[in-house]
């Protein structure tokens, strides 16, 4: 247990790291932004419980929020996604449920599986963080393609995340 | 309380969920200049709405008053344009006959806020530079003077009231002519000073106090108020106070009154004030 927490928070502040060092500095045609911290929302144990789940969304967002100067939006958004992940797991519940002993990975569910479970937590985070950061509905298709290109991106990310850094 | 309790532990995950979120957002707007700015002109702008409606609201129960003070304002005026008439038609067999021509003209508004609080009051008005108001015109109710405009946009003015202790304005008794300044001292706001009348003039309580029409703002013969009580003060001059004929704290409906040759007038004036 203590192991868990442990591994936890190395992999919170290696992806804060990730975020503000590199990810933060790449911003491709002032349209793609990707935001890989999300990750570590994603990869909480199954076991986690659901308010440490969002306390642990919005401390990473504020963290984050912190490093780029936008006090607030982030852990807003972190929030929201942090608020659908139970529901999320519970729609797309395999069969025979989640055996003890795994995490939500794609090591152990496979690819569409992780798939369709990040698509849709990153996709929500990234709506709501476009969208308080431009805070109005006047310019609604073209906050909604940035928020469609990040996805794309920051899925391409967290994919390969999977393959090369958070294997088990 | 034990119902409570159990209601939030129930349901504590949403609860949480927006508690956070609240807090996120009110960070978001406490911290972020721009979203802070859309926040406040989004409650600006309500608040704006509201004031409107409660405004139309008001301005519908105050119509009876409102028609009885129209309705003392036309039989005054028709007063006045009596005696026109009959001093026009000696005019018209004049020798020295000159063309008609308008001094003032006049133009409704609405107060729209208004405080009497203050050491510099000011008002402001529904009508701007849309309908031709510009800075120093005169402003003028029912009951008496007002004040003077000061600012302008497209669709409003802010008027300099007279209770406002930076504002002077020119006034002369209605009986004898003898004239001197008013102003007001920042204490009653039923009450001006009026000063630099000298000693020797007779006055009495209740003497009527106009504009002088001097000062090329306003017209002459504007009510100001009636004395209230003089004192002599400083040996030559007497120190009157006058009460105000218009209510400041119930002004409504206005008229903005422009000097047509005020223009003229001071050109002429600036002329030898260079010598």
């Amino acid at each position: 247990m203590i192991n868990f927490l442990y591994r936890n928070i190395g992999r919170f502040i290696v992806l804060v790291l990730i975020q503000v060092l590199i990810l933060n500095n790449i911003q491709f045609s002032g349209y793609v932004n990707p935001f890989m911290y999300v990750l570590f929302i994603l990869l909480l144990p199954f076991e986690t419980p659901n308010w440490l789940i969002i306390l642990s969304g919005f401390v990473s967002g504020l963290t984050i929020d912190l490093f780029s100067n936008t006090i607030g939006m982030h852990a807003f958004a972190t929030v929201f996604m942090a608020f659908l992940r139970p529901y999320v797991l519970k729609i797309i519940e395999p069969h025979g449920g989640y055996e003890p002993g795994t995490f939500p990975r794609l090591y152990y569910f496979g690819f569409t599986w992780f798939l369709r479970y990040s698509i849709i937590l990153v996709f929500s985070h990234h709506l709501f963080l476009f969208y308080i950061e431009v805070f109005r509905f006047t310019d609604f298709f073209s906050t909604l393609l940035r928020v469609i290109l990040s996805v794309l991106f920051s899925m391409v990310i967290i994919i390969l995340s999977q393959y090369f850094i958070f294997r088990k | 309380m034990r119902n409570l309790l159990r209601f939030i532990i129930r349901y504590h995950f949403v609860i949480l969920f927006i508690f956070f979120e609240t807090l996120s957002l009110i960070l978001v707007v406490r911290n972020n200049n721009f979203q802070k700015a859309r926040v406040v002109t989004y409650f600006q702008s309500t608040a704006g709405y509201i004031y409107n409606k409660i405004d139309i609201l008001t301005e519908y129960l105050d119509l009876q008053k409102a028609n009885q003070k129209l309705a003392a304002e036309n039989t005054e005026l028709k007063n006045i344009l009596q005696r026109m008439y009959r001093s026009d038609e000696v005019f018209f067999y004049s020798e020295h006959d000159t063309v008609y021509r308008q001094h003032y003209f006049y133009t409704s508004a609405r107060i729209i806020n208004n405080s009497i609080n203050k050491q510099h009051n000011f008002l402001t008005l529904n009508k701007g530079t849309g309908v031709g108001i510009k800075p120093e015109m005169a402003v003028i109710s029912p009951e008496g003077i007002v004040g003077v405009v000061k600012g302008v946009s497209n669709r409003f003015a802010t008027v300099i009231s007279l209770l406002n202790t930076d504002l002077k304005i020119s006034g002369k008794f209605k009986k004898n002519d003898y004239y001197g300044s008013l102003f007001w001292d920042g204490r009653d706001y039923r009450k001006v000073l009026f000063r630099e009348i000298p000693y020797h003039v007779d006055i009495s309580l209740g003497d009527t106090v106009i504009t002088s029409g001097f000062s090329t703002i306003f017209p002459e013969g504007i009510l100001i108020g009636t004395v209230y009580d003089y004192e002599v003060k400083g040996g030559n001059f007497y120190e009157i106070t006058v009460e105000l004929s218009t209510d400041f704290k119930n002004l409504d409906h206005v008229s903005v009154v422009s000097n047509l040759q005020r223009q003229e007038q001071l050109e002429l004036e600036q002329l030898f004030d260079n010598d």
